[in-house]
């Protein structure tokens, strides 16, 4: 039931709090909404909490306090979450842990079987995905061969192929070189989803986000007030006058 | 890395259905075990030769993998024939040489041989992917299978984790020794190989949890039906009777 006028946001969080036991808390009294469309980059130092508030949403982990509303409708437990997960897809910090099949194909193909999806079925999904992100002829690649920019391009089409309305990203770009962090760059700008990103390196998020949050104390910082800036920066051949993208 | 030279080819033993190769491979196995005759041990020493030559594999790199038992073997013929009570074949000074136990030795050599070299033919070349796949097919527990699976995608995964720390031990001049603190530093790597190891594991269920996983497997894999299958099948199957006939009948 969606109100034209005033939209619901697709998840809302409200006073959530989380610590693991015997911990300091990690989340402390967070409020969080996403609406569709939105292109969200989470920037905040490590530790702050970016990836257990990810977790939360996906139901791996259970917050001490607090409320969450995901499309709606509030999630407890894990029988809510497994709606949740059939419609926003996390990309995970390790592209290690997301690909865990012999082959490519299979590792794509895995999340559409497991939305019910017979076996052509999911084989045709898992090509198309892959073609999308310019991956043709990876079906049948062993997962543990590929390159680190392969093993993320593919994770991001495991993720894909299960069409979520939502993604959550965590560090994309991590140990990535300049080449394939464009080409990831302009799939997720190509993509039209919404998304929450989180990243500490700020052109790519100024490319693929339009607002950035903060998190300071177990809280997300909601007035946007985090701004890019230029600043003095070096490197090879710095002499030579050049632009930077 | 774990490699898999024979895994594959164009060969007919490489496009047989791989449910039939497992089964195939599995009772001679447990019938070449329990043999004693052995008229039979060498012809089925001959079957896996056979089986390796259909395979069309490279002899040499065969050799250098059935050679790892050797090592093994030789222990045995060193051991067995002074051990065992029986008629004598030889004697140097105290040391006497019994028919029974080169008998003996000389069995499991062929044994080792006759399995080893159809387990080469037959099961090294299917990728352990493709093993897995056809085991769940074959109506398998799946937590078995996913055992295997997973073993086999993450060895790596934990090698490069051995080997990360271990590089980290040496840059700070670490070289084992004889002495408590090479075994400490060992155990404390070991120990965090284990604790990674868990930790990768609970990251990985998660990624699947995510990916709408709620404890049941589905697999890609389809076999193709093949002439050769059933061909194939009749034709080990008479062997493998043959065989048997030939130990306990004849």
């Amino acid at each position: 039931m969606t109100d034209t006028h005033q939209p619901s946001p697709l998840i809302a969080m409200r006073g959530v709090c989380f610590n693991y036991p015997g911990g300091p808390p990690i989340l402390n009294d967070l409020d969080f909404e996403l609406f569709r469309g939105e292109r969200v980059g989470l920037v905040a130092p490590n530790g702050s909490g970016k990836t257990t508030l990810f977790h939360i949403l996906m139901g791996l982990l259970k917050p001490c306090a607090g409320e969450v509303r995901i499309f709606g409708r509030p999630v407890h437990r894990e029988q809510d979450f497994i709606e949740v997960r059939q419609r926003i897809g996390m990309l995970f910090q390790d592209a290690d842990d997301q690909l865990f099949s012999p082959t490519v194909l299979e590792d794509v193909a895995f999340g559409p079987l497991n939305l019910g999806k017979s076996r052509e079925e999911a084989a045709t999904i898992a090509r198309r995905t892959l073609a999308r992100l310019g991956l043709e002829g990876f079906e049948n690649r062993v997962t543990f061969r590929l390159s680190g920019g392969e093993k993320r391009l593919v994770s991001l089409a495991t993720v894909l192929a299960m069409e979520p309305e939502v993604l959550l990203l965590d560090e994309p770009t991590t140990g990535l070189d300049d080449k394939t962090r464009h080409t990831l760059t302009h799939l997720i700008v190509a993509f039209d989803l919404t998304y929450v990103l989180i990243s500490h390196n700020v052109p790519f998020l100024a490319a693929t986000t339009d607002k950035t949050y903060s998190m300071e104390g177990g809280r997300i910082l909601l007035d946007e007030t985090v701004h890019f800036h230029e600043h003095v920066h070096a490197h090879r051949h710095g002499q030579v006058p050049h632009q930077h993208e | 890395m774990l490699a898999e030279p024979f895994a594959h080819g164009q060969s007919f033993v490489h496009g047989l259905d791989p449910r039939v190769r497992i089964a195939t491979s599995t009772v001679f196995s447990c019938l070449v075990a329990v043999a004693n005759s052995f008229t039979v041990l060498v012809i089925a020493c001959m079957i896996s030769l056979g089986l390796v030559l259909l395979a069309r594999l490279d002899l040499a790199a065969v050799g250098r993998r059935v050679s790892v038992v050797f090592g093994f073997l030789i222990l045995l013929w060193l051991i067995l024939p002074l051990t065992y009570e029986g008629e004598p074949v030889g004697q140097w000074g105290p040391l006497v040489w019994h028919r029974p136990g080169v008998a003996l030795a000389a069995r499991i050599s062929l044994k080792s041989f006759a399995i080893l070299a159809a387990f080469t033919a037959l099961l090294a070349t299917m990728a352990v992917s493709t093993m897995g796949h056809a085991l769940d097919r074959m109506g398998l527990p799946s937590k078995l299978i996913h055992l295997l699976l997973m073993c086999y995608r993450y060895i790596f995964v934990i090698e490069q984790e051995y080997r990360r720390l271990n590089a980290a031990m040496r840059i700070r001049a670490f070289r084992p020794r004889t002495n408590l603190h090479t075994y400490r530093s060992y155990a404390y790597l070991v120990g965090m190989l284990f604790v990674r190891a868990a930790a990768r594991a609970e990251r990985v269920h998660q990624a699947m949890r995510c990916r709408g996983f709620q404890g049941r497997f589905h697999t890609m894999a389809q076999f193709p039906r093949q002439a050769g299958n059933r061909l194939f099948l009749v034709a080990t199957t008479s062997a493998m009777l043959g065989l048997a006939w030939l130990e306990w009948l004849q």
